[in-house]
């Protein structure tokens, strides 16, 4: 099997009968495989819902290490339009020219960088800095405090020991709370600013709301992005066809940004909390247990993806759910395409070809299934054009 | 070449022409709120939803089943609804009215 190969776990099982079961701390969700039930519970925020107790709809659940409401991806609708409506044009940026100057900039810098060492870890020294200082863009904070981020490793919520780390995150929700008040003291251009300003209904936001939207924009874009950084490296470095491809035929590229993130799926999946006694695929779900929509499984659904496990460069009709379905989908969507596009086109533009000395994986543990989101470590070897 | 018109959701109206590419390209390149085209026209965001002018129905056709899979969850779902990015732009669809579903 080639490195940059992730296999599809949840194949059986999303045929036989759609379903599966991951225990979880003891709050076991009912895994949703196929890509019809994942969009029709995704979209029906009244009977499965996220506004539950913080952190319980995530996978594994953050329940024991998490007070903080993250906004507005754990707010139902009615309030979640508002909080919604307020953030959106922020997280539009990435659209705007001079965004996308700064974050071509960023890229090339990483990648010169990159090619001009001998071995690079694409996840500890490419990946998690082009993160980190993407990042310092979306929050129009100094590019400096990516350094900070970067020194806390590539995993915020785990150490190398347990998959939740309640130490870690603490690191990240008492840098949160500091950087909140250094903005109170001195109001500025940046997201923490911006947020301390605004209002809904009249009513300016707490600093806990603050807080909830911070940690969500830090805490959904770190593993991800980091992920799909990597992946898509791997995948060209065993792919050198594609690069050509697309230097080729530039117009494909939209394709293929698409493509590549229906097939990683760096997020493997997402909870909700049912509030009735109600039926899934032919399951039981009571009221207050957990769901799982599994994103991932969704996306290689042959019923809907023609040849799932490959990488199509120019898949034109892609429903993929990698940034989720329905009201919550992905708020960082518009800042993780620039970041793979432009990744992309540095790479045709610069890279002759890539070597993969070695690599360990990153094998998430789902219980019955086993899912490859990413690597631990990969070195590789650039060369340049 | 194709004349094509948008009615966005606070009523403004942007007259546009164009020859190639889809109904969301052009919206894009032309600034009209509430088209977004966030996924580059592949059928999987719905940001690029339109509702065709009854008038102009034929002209344009019915969804694809793809596409209807992803009409069918969008709120401001109507019997003419349609996603722009799967909407060629050609002469065929000269003279139609769009109405921005958001």
């Amino acid at each position: 099997m080639k490195k940059s190969t992730f296999p599809d776990p949840f194949k059986s099982s999303r045929a036989n009968n759609g379903t599966g079961e991951i225990n979880d701390q003891n709050d076991p969700a009912l895994m949703l495989f196929r890509h019809k039930d994942v969009r029709k519970c995704a979209h029906n925020w009244k009977t499965f819902q996220s506004g539950a107790k913080p952190g319980r709809i995530v996978i594994p659940s953050e329940v024991n290490i998490r007070d903080v409401r993250q906004i507005p991806f754990e707010v139902d609708p009615p309030e979640h339009k508002s909080y919604r409506e307020l953030v959106e044009p922020w997280f539009k940026r990435p659209l705007k020219d001079s965004y996308q100057k700064a974050l071509r900039k960023q890229i090339n810098i990483i990648i010169e960088n990159a090619i001009h060492t001998n071995t690079v870890d694409i996840v500890s020294e490419l990946a998690l800095i082009l993160q980190s200082r993407a990042l310092t863009l979306l929050l129009n904070v100094p590019f400096e405090e990516s350094k900070t981020w970067i020194s806390w490793g590539t995993h915020v919520f785990r150490s190398e020991e347990t998959a939740l780390d309640a130490s870690k995150a603490n690191i990240l929700y008492d840098y949160i709370d500091e950087q909140i008040e250094k903005s109170i003291e001195n109001p500025g251009e940046d997201l923490y600013s911006v947020l301390l300003n605004a209002e809904i209904d009249g009513q300016k936001l707490s600093k806990e709301e603050v807080k909830g939207v911070m940690v969500l924009t830090f805490a959904g874009g770190r593993d991800t992005v980091i992920n799909a950084v990597t992946n898509t490296i791997a995948y060209f470095a065993e792919h050198p066809e594609s690069l050509d491809r697309l230097r080729k035929s530039p117009n494909l590229l939209k394709f293929t940004i698409e493509e590549l993130i229906r097939y990683f799926s760096p997020l493997t999946q997402m909870g909700r909390v049912s509030t009735e006694d109600t039926k899934v695929c032919e399951h039981a779900v009571k009221k207050n247990e957990r769901i799982s929509l599994v994103w991932a499984a969704a996306n290689r659904d042959p019923s809907v993806f023609e040849d799932p496990n490959n990488v199509i460069l120019d898949r034109k009709i892609n429903p993929h759910v990698a940034f989720g379905f329905g009201v919550h989908n992905c708020l960082g969507a518009t800042h993780a395409r620039q970041i793979i596009k432009m990744l992309v086109e540095t790479l045709m533009e610069k890279v002759e070809n890539i070597e993969i000395l070695d690599a360990k994986e990153n094998i998430e543990d789902l219980g019955d299934f086993k899912r490859k989101v990413g690597f631990e470590k990969i070195n590789v070897k650039f060369n340049s054009k | 070449m194709a004349k094509v018109t948008f009615i966005t959701s606070d009523n403004e109206t942007i007259k546009t022409d164009g020859n190639s590419g889809n109904i969301m390209e052009l919206a894009v390149k032309n600034n009209v709120n509430g088209i977004d085209g966030d996924c580059g026209g592949v059928c999987s965001c719905a940001t690029c939803h339109v509702h065709v002018k009854p008038e102009f129905w034929e002209k344009v056709g019915e969804p694809g089943e793809m596409e209807q899979d992803m009409l069918e969850f969008d709120d401001n779902v109507s019997d003419y609804s349609r996603l722009g990015c799967q909407i060629p732009v050609t002469e065929n669809i000269d003279g139609i009215v769009l109405n921005v579903a958001n």
